[in-house]
């Protein structure tokens, strides 16, 4: 019996063990991320001057690393793609798990997954050739290349995160909710807004945190619509304006730096807010919704 | 809450329902039907502005594309300053940065969900991993490209290459392959393990034999789209292992490459006085291979829905 049986024992051994040392592979790349990063990226706050780095100019070539222009791009622009892909994304999710009939889910879920395979670098050259011309006749601007087109370009980009999840977060609510909602005279839209997105909140908040999430994290699309200007605005006009956002600013200048310069440390610096975002944001995403599910769990036992 | 709209009923002290005039049944503007009506009009225009754009560019660059396409446009050499002749360095330069990907982060990413799936217990630990997935899901693409600079390139000195380039590509891939792998593997029923077991397979044998199998139509879906999305990134390939133009077909892992998104960006951003006929076919390469992936994932995942026996 012993004989017969060892051989498969100590395969079994080994592959267990092989499985578990790749099961743990990705906290050993978020941690390698987060070490290198911050190898190469925190001798900028000893290497140049605090106040550099928190002003308001970034002019790199002559010693300006202030990054809160570069910050404000950031936001201004997934603010502005929040107001685009949050009312567009959930209201498609809606209309998807809740009214569509069969044939226009088969319809609109393929599409939405096109629009999420398509690569930014393609979204971001019909900005240049097609959105910013048409924004600036439009709007009658000197330039399209703005924050405004690069919003609704980054609003585009979001919207099939915001689809997917939301639509999820929307079939995790038990079917009985709807029927005991419209059992009790409900009309269908007063069961969408009064139960179904009530019992998926956390499920429809995480939809939207992880496609701002992913805007904010955008790259190409923004640099090539935005306008590459890093100047911190004075008020609410900025959204017409040229921007730069952070992503955009490491992706058109790290090629040209040196390694090891303080302008290279700061790009990584730059590098290590974004990973910190991100975590966040995740981080968030991820206890709202196991927090979701522990609920449904309890409530359908 | 802005989702409560004027039709339910305000919350009002119990003793001021007893009145008829307080009745917001009576104050309503609207039947909740026409509500209804509206509302549901209103989620169908919202859906049409969300996916007709897409069939736009989809169909625009489809007619302003074919005129550049041929199978000259494919398989040439670009030549007079990437003014004229074709892609074929950049088609090849994506090929192999997919398969340099596909090479590392198919076999990782379904041993991880594997781990997940079928041995992790439930403790902080596996919480732990599921954090850490989560996040690198989330962090940007242009971060992937700094930590694939600062580890490939430098530290183990790969250079700008395609294997650090593939490698970085790989580690930003592998949330997408290990979640639906993970997802893949819990569809498939219980019993099936049970059955296995009570057989007398030990749990490897059932994992290998059983479940994997049953779960290749979704694994399958999975690595598709993910190595789609590997493909068309340009952010984490800028300071890897893109070239800007290259007169060659890259030799070794360790040549620098030409690639499909990062040479539209080029030459629709760095090169002035591009013809674009040239640029709109580059496009129109790109949309075909996102297209053909995406039929290609579709298709394994609706067949296998079709021929599913449980």
């Amino acid at each position: 019996m012993e004989e017969i049986r060892s051989r498969p024992v100590w395969k079994e051994i080994l592959a267990t063990r092989v499985i578990q040392i790749c099961g743990y592979s990705s906290i050993l790349f978020v941690l390698l991320i987060l070490y290198f990063l911050l190898s190469e990226g925190l001798p900028a706050v000893w290497t140049t001057d605090i106040t550099s780095l928190l002003g308001t100019r970034w002019y790199p070539t002559e010693g300006f690393f202030g990054i809160w222009p570069l910050i404000f791009g950031s936001v201004i622009v997934t603010l502005g793609a929040g107001l685009v892909s949050v009312p567009l994304g959930i209201g498609t999710a809606v209309y998807i798990s809740e009214i569509a009939p069969r044939w226009a889910k088969e319809a609109l879920k393929p599409l939405v997954e096109i629009l999420a395979g398509l690569p930014s670098v393609v979204l971001g050259f019909l900005g240049i050739l097609v959105l910013s011309p048409f924004m600036r006749r439009l709007l009658d601007m000197p330039t399209g290349l703005t924050a405004l087109t690069g919003a609704i370009l980054l609003g585009m980009i979001s919207i099939p995160t915001i689809v997917s999840v939301g639509e999820d977060a929307l079939n995790t609510v038990p079917k009985a909710y709807r029927e005991a909602s419209m059992a009790l005279g409900a009309t269908r839209w007063q069961t969408i807004w009064g139960i179904t997105l009530p019992a998926a909140k956390s499920g429809v908040i995480t939809a939207v945190l992880l496609g701002l999430g992913r805007a904010m994290g955008e790259t190409m699309a923004v640099m090539m619509v935005t306008g590459n200007a890093p100047v911190l605005p004075h008020s609410l006009q900025a959204i017409f304006m040229p921007v730069r956002t952070m992503t955009a600013t490491i992706a058109s200048e790290m090629g040209e730096v040196a390694a090891g310069s303080v302008h290279y440390s700061v790009l990584f610096l730059i590098g290590i807010i974004l990973f910190i975002i991100s975590l966040v944001v995740n981080v968030l995403a991820f206890t709202l919704s196991s927090r979701k599910i522990t609920r449904s769990e309890r409530l359908l036992s | 809450m802005f989702w409560h709209l004027p039709s339910v009923p305000a919350k009002s002290p119990a003793a001021k329902g007893c009145f008829p005039e307080d009745n917001p049944l009576q104050k309503r503007m609207l039947a909740p039907q026409q509500v209804e009506k509206i509302g549901i009009g209103l989620l169908i225009l919202i859906s049409l502005i969300t996916v007709l754009p897409i069939i736009l560019i989809v169909v625009y660059i489809f007619i302003q594309g074919v005129p550049a396409f041929s199978w000259e446009f494919l398989s040439s050499m670009p030549s007079n300053g990437m003014k004229s002749g074709g892609l074929w360095p950049a088609i090849i330069g994506t090929f192999y940065l997919t398969l340099g990907t596909a090479i590392f982060s198919v076999p990782l990413g379904i041993a991880a969900a594997v781990y997940i799936a079928e041995y992790a217990p439930n403790n902080q630990w596996t919480r732990l991993i599921r954090i850490a997935i989560i996040n690198l899901a989330g962090i940007p693409s242009v971060v992937y490209g700094l930590f694939g600079l600062g580890l490939f390139v430098v530290f183990l000195k790969f250079g700008t290459s395609i294997l650090a380039a593939s490698l970085t590509l790989s580690i930003m891939t592998l949330p997408v392959i290990i979640s639906t792998t993970e997802e893949a593997l819990r569809s498939v029923p219980t019993s099936f393990r049970v059955i296995s077991v009570s057989l007398g397979a030990t749990r490897w044998q059932t994992i290998w034999r059983i479940v994997l199998p049953q779960a290749v139509p979704g694994i399958l879906t999975g690595v598709i789209l993910g190595l789609e999305r590997a493909a068309g990134e340009t952010a984490p390939i800028l300071f890897t292992g893109a070239a800007f133009f290259l007169p060659r077909l890259p030799q070794s892992p360790f040549d620098a490459t030409m690639a499909l998104p990062y040479h539209l960006f080029v030459i629709s951003t760095q090169v002035p006085g591009m013809p674009i006929q040239i640029q709109y076919g580059t496009v129109l390469v790109l949309l075909l291979f996102v297209l053909g992936m995406n039929l290609a994932a579709t298709t394994i995942r609706s067949r296998a829905r079709a021929n599913r026996q449980w």
